[in-house]
């Protein structure tokens, strides 16, 4: 005989007794990790949804005002290149990446076109590093959904167009949209001339179906130099990540640049926002269900089964057991139904997220095994808090008075 | 040697005082049978409450070995009752879901025996009582006379020196109560102190000493 003994035997005898309290933890479980890990998923999509979508804030000139995202660069107000200084040494987390641009129109073998200066992220490392801090370094897990295979990193020609930066450009250097190049019948090495200077061709893009495509990239300080601009831009586009935008990344970037204009992709990102908070929300709310519920439940059945077992429990204290061994009886009974309860949800949890998950939220779903074992937790604690006065009422019973009811 | 010395014990009811034990002094020499015997109410099974460390008096005092049994912690009476006292009751109090072997390991148990011995010891009990058939029975498959020896089985598992009964034939047949007292005899031959609250005057007869209670008090 163990006190393991006591407590199954008990347990499987009146087995009936405790299922509304099992199910009350089973389902509760149940329910939170099937919404927490398809939320957790969900979350990942979107943020890689977003940052799919490429630069995701753009800094402009205070005057000036979106009308098609794509075409921000195209106006003629300007900002200092120097801003572009102050956030690659600024302790901003989550900027992924920086392009600023100056747009000129500029005819190329009689067709009016655009030319945009970028400034390649050579030069950004350069002035990284000056600090010491590499701030193109990815923040672990930003938009990245770990696992799988499904959701396999993009291209790298389709990162390139995507990213908006290009490592290395010379002076003399000049990348064409897909469309131009068309149109100008250019390839690879060839050279274009444009405000008096002949581009050496060193890539055609793919196409991207945006104004980039009908566009001829150089170098920033070529296009300031050749158009007397001075060190200005007319935007700077921003590769945010993404969680870091929905944690206020933009109102960081507006308090660094209180003289520029900070504007994101609002309303993917308030989507974003607003199906995270509700997710979280409904999480929570599961939870202080399951704690009432559960809790209500498992103590009301704790109560009644201390009641029921006076006799046993006075018998016990009879024969010499005293009360911490009456606690523990309860104790470890509590502990087993939270842990039935608690795995028997996870496992019911995690297996309808993952089979309901991508049919419901149109996401990939994997087993979390921090959440299994977090949620687990949560059923022992709730089971455990739960039965500690039922148990403590066991306890504190005389014996005397226990025996004189029979 | 077990020993009350004026010991009273009342309680609150409604809103009158009963005084179950009134200045009640005893003496239980080591190896004695005793029988209490008296009419209901008269303050019998509170007697043998206190006697057994279960139930604190209002005043006076029980010793154990010359200790006074009220002076520890409740926690340390239980200790001290796994090794100490055997209890035996009326309504055998069998743990239900537990089969016999396991109702008879139960004081093992508590004690902190080990299993292997647990096992071993409640085996030759229920051999002794007659019961080495049934050790996988729980006491609901098992007849009242039955239960009764499960329960002095397990009286016997931790070898205690003092056994108290409450009545341990009040709910037995004469055939199957005259056994019973037959066991006590034997227990008692075996050098163990009985002392057992009785209706039942057969019973009493066989005991070597009866203390007679009335309205709580002792008339020898």
């Amino acid at each position: 005989m163990r006190l393991t003994t006591l407590v199954s035997r008990e347990l499987f005898e009146r087995r009936r007794q405790l299922l509304t309290s099992f199910l009350a933890v089973f389902l509760g479980i149940t329910a939170i990790v099937a919404i927490r890990n398809v939320t957790f998923f969900s979350e990942k999509a979107v943020a890689r949804e977003l940052d799919a979508l490429g630069a995701n804030v753009l800094i402009l000139p205070k005057s000036v005002t979106v009308q098609d995202y794509f075409q921000a660069d195209l106006h003629g107000a300007q900002i200092p290149e120097e801003y572009v200084t102050r956030l690659v040494l600024s302790d901003l987390q989550g900027l992924d990446n920086l392009s600023p641009k100056l747009s000129v129109p500029v005819e190329i073998q009689g067709h009016e076109v655009v030319l945009t200066g970028i400034l390649p992220k050579a030069e950004f490392q350069a002035k990284a590093m000056w600090k010491g801090a590499g701030i193109f370094a990815r923040p672990s897990g930003c938009g990245d959904v770990e696992g799988g295979g499904w959701l396999a990193p993009a291209p790298i020609q389709e990162t390139l167009v995507r990213r908006r930066v290009v490592e290395d450009l010379a002076a003399d250097e000049a990348l064409v949209g897909a469309d131009l190049a068309g149109l100008l019948g250019v390839v690879e090495g060839d050279t274009l001339q444009a405000l008096g200077r002949g581009f050496r061709v060193i890539a055609t893009l793919p196409e991207t179906g945006t104004v980039d495509d009908a566009r001829v990239f150089a170098h920033l300080h070529t296009v300031q130099e050749l158009t007397a601009s001075g060190s200005v831009v007319n935007a700077i586009e921003v590769v945010g990540c993404c969680s870091q935008i929905s944690q206020g990344l933009v109102a960081r970037i507006n308090s660094l640049l209180p003289d520029a204009k900070v504007v994101t992709i609002t309303q993917v990102v308030e989507t974003q926002i607003r199906t995270n908070e509700m997710m979280a929300r409904l999480s929570l709310i599961f939870l202080v269900i399951i704690v009432l519920v559960a809790g209500a439940s498992i103590a009301n059945y704790m109560y009644g089964n201390v009641d029921e077992r006076r006799r046993e429990i006075g018998t016990l204290m009879a024969l010499g057991a005293d009360s911490f061994l009456v606690v523990r009886v309860f104790l470890l009974k509590a502990l087993v139904m939270g842990l039935a309860g608690g795995i028997g949800g996870a496992l019911l949890g995690t297996a309808l997220a993952v089979v309901l998950g991508p049919r419901l939220a149109r996401v990939p779903v994997l087993p979390m095994p921090g959440l299994m074992l977090s949620a687990i937790g949560i059923a022992v604690v709730i089971a455990l808090v739960a039965s500690s006065l039922p148990a403590r009422r066991a306890a504190g019973l005389d014996p005397h008075q226990t025996l004189q009811e029979i | 040697m077990l020993r009350m010395e004026s010991v009273t014990h009342q309680f609150p009811h409604r809103r009158s005082t009963v005084r179950a034990l009134d200045n009640v002094s005893a003496e239980i020499p080591p190896g004695d049978f005793t029988a209490v015997v008296g009419p209901s109410g008269s303050g019998k099974s509170t007697l043998l409450l206190s006697l057994g460390g279960m139930l604190r008096p209002t005043s006076g005092a029980v010793y154990w070995n010359g200790d006074r049994v009220y002076d520890l912690a409740p926690n340390a009476r239980a200790r001290l009752r796994r090794k100490t006292v055997g209890f035996l009751f009326q309504t055998f109090n069998l743990v239900p879901y537990l089969t016999a072997e396991e109702n008879v390991q139960v004081p093992l148990f508590l004690a902190g025996a080990a299993v292997s011995l647990q096992r071993s010891r409640a085996r030759e009990l229920l051999s002794r009582v007659g019961l080495g058939d049934r050790i996988d029975h729980k006491p609901s498959e098992l007849s009242i006379g039955q239960q009764q020896r499960v329960a002095l089985a397990r009286v016997l598992s931790n070898d205690p020196q003092v056994i108290l009964a409450d009545e341990p034939t009040g709910n037995l047949d004469p055939k199957t109560g005259g056994e019973v007292i037959s066991f006590l005899e034997e227990l008692n031959r075996e050098g163990r102190t009985i002392v057992m609250v009785t209706h039942d005057p057969r019973a009493a007869e066989r005991a070597t000493r009866r203390l007679v209670l009335e309205e709580g008090r002792i008339r020898e």
